[in-house]
């Protein structure tokens, strides 16, 4: 087995886990903290709306290092894809696909369910509701909560911040109501 | 070219996003039904790793890469908007099956309709901004 293909099949928790701890790392020992979702704000700054909105009154040439980072994490992703490409279907597991057939939701062994995920069903209300108000809802709640995954469960968590516990406990209350209260409406 | 280190760091989380298919909406739902332990485990080794380094770096005072303490700043708490947030964080987590870190590498990897994805989360950042003194806190 060649060096591409081992590093092609799927990443066990036990790399995955580590390496993002290591991310983390190497981002600290720049002087940075690892959080992705204060990019979003970045941007609106960088547009202007700290002319109207203190919240983006600052000066975002000092955060620019993010927008670089998330630069790097999508060019990585095309890597990951491109050379790296798993032919194989993703993991999953089969308690998971029968849970979603039975809503009708079709596991093609691809990252995401493609005839959700696709410009024509923004048209549709079931469509448009996944993919705009579902991102407006990351956006949001991940700013109003102060984090996202990466700058609460990752990094905060790691330096046993009490903020950030309740903010995972929230991601995870939402995240479970939506699943299992919401999506059996939706599909 | 300062910042060339920082697009190196975010290819190698690129690649790690996607290899261990956490970018996947699929694992996100099997996450939500506790079918597998892989976000869990991924998640959990990340912060008891990262707990460990942290406790580290405060204790022998580690310096960064140009020579100063590496502090860490502590997270705000709020009365509200930590659980708040983070619920309707989490319902759209599930919705979009991605968190802002795996919508940005799932462009990369080729689903373009996630810039619409990152592109209505911006627009709920921007929200939150506008609205943000008449949000509890």
């Amino acid at each position: 087995m060649s060096i591409i293909d081992f590093i092609s099949k799927p990443w066990p928790w036990y790399v995955a886990g580590p390496m993002i701890s290591f991310v983390m790392f190497l981002l600290l020992w720049f002087g940075k903290s690892f959080g992705i979702s204060s990019s979003l704000r970045n941007v609106c700054s960088i547009a202007g709306a700290g002319k109207y909105y203190k919240y983006f009154d600052f000066n975002w040439k000092k955060e620019i290092w993010n927008i670089i980072f998330i630069a790097g994490a999508i060019f990585g992703g095309y890597i990951a894809s491109t050379f790296f490409h798993n032919f194989n279907p993703v993991e999953l597991s089969n308690n998971t696909i029968d849970d979603l057939s039975k809503l009708g939701i079709i596991f093609n062994g691809e990252l995401v369910p493609e005839e959700i995920f696709n410009i024509y069903s923004l048209a549709t209300l079931k469509g448009f509701l996944i993919i705009v108000i579902g991102g407006f809802f990351v956006g949001f709640g991940a700013r109003w909560a102060g984090g996202c995954t990466s700058g609460h469960a990752i990094s905060g968590l790691s330096n046993l911040q009490l903020p950030s516990l309740i903010a995972v406990v929230g991601f995870f209350i939402g995240g479970l109501v939506m699943t299992h209260l919401i999506f059996p409406l939706i599909f | 070219m300062k910042y060339i280190k920082f697009f190196l760091i975010g290819i190698l989380f690129g690649i790690i996003m996607t290899k261990s298919e956490i970018i996947s909406w699929f694992r996100i739902q099997e996450m939500f039904r506790f079918h597998s332990f892989h976000m869990y485990g991924v998640i959990g080794s990340a912060v008891i790793l990262g707990m460990i380094q942290i406790f580290f770096i405060k204790k022998i005072k580690f310096k960064n890469f140009k020579g100063k303490i590496i502090e860490f700043k502590n997270k705000k708490l709020g009365k509200y908007n930590n659980l708040f947030g983070g619920i309707i964080f989490g319902l759209g987590w599930a919705l979009t099956g991605a968190c802002p870190g795996p919508m940005y590498i799932l462009v990369g990897n080729g689903y373009y309709i996630f810039g619409v994805v990152i592109v209505s989360a911006i627009l709920g950042a921007f929200t939150y901004g506008a609205l943000k003194e008449k949000l509890p806190h």
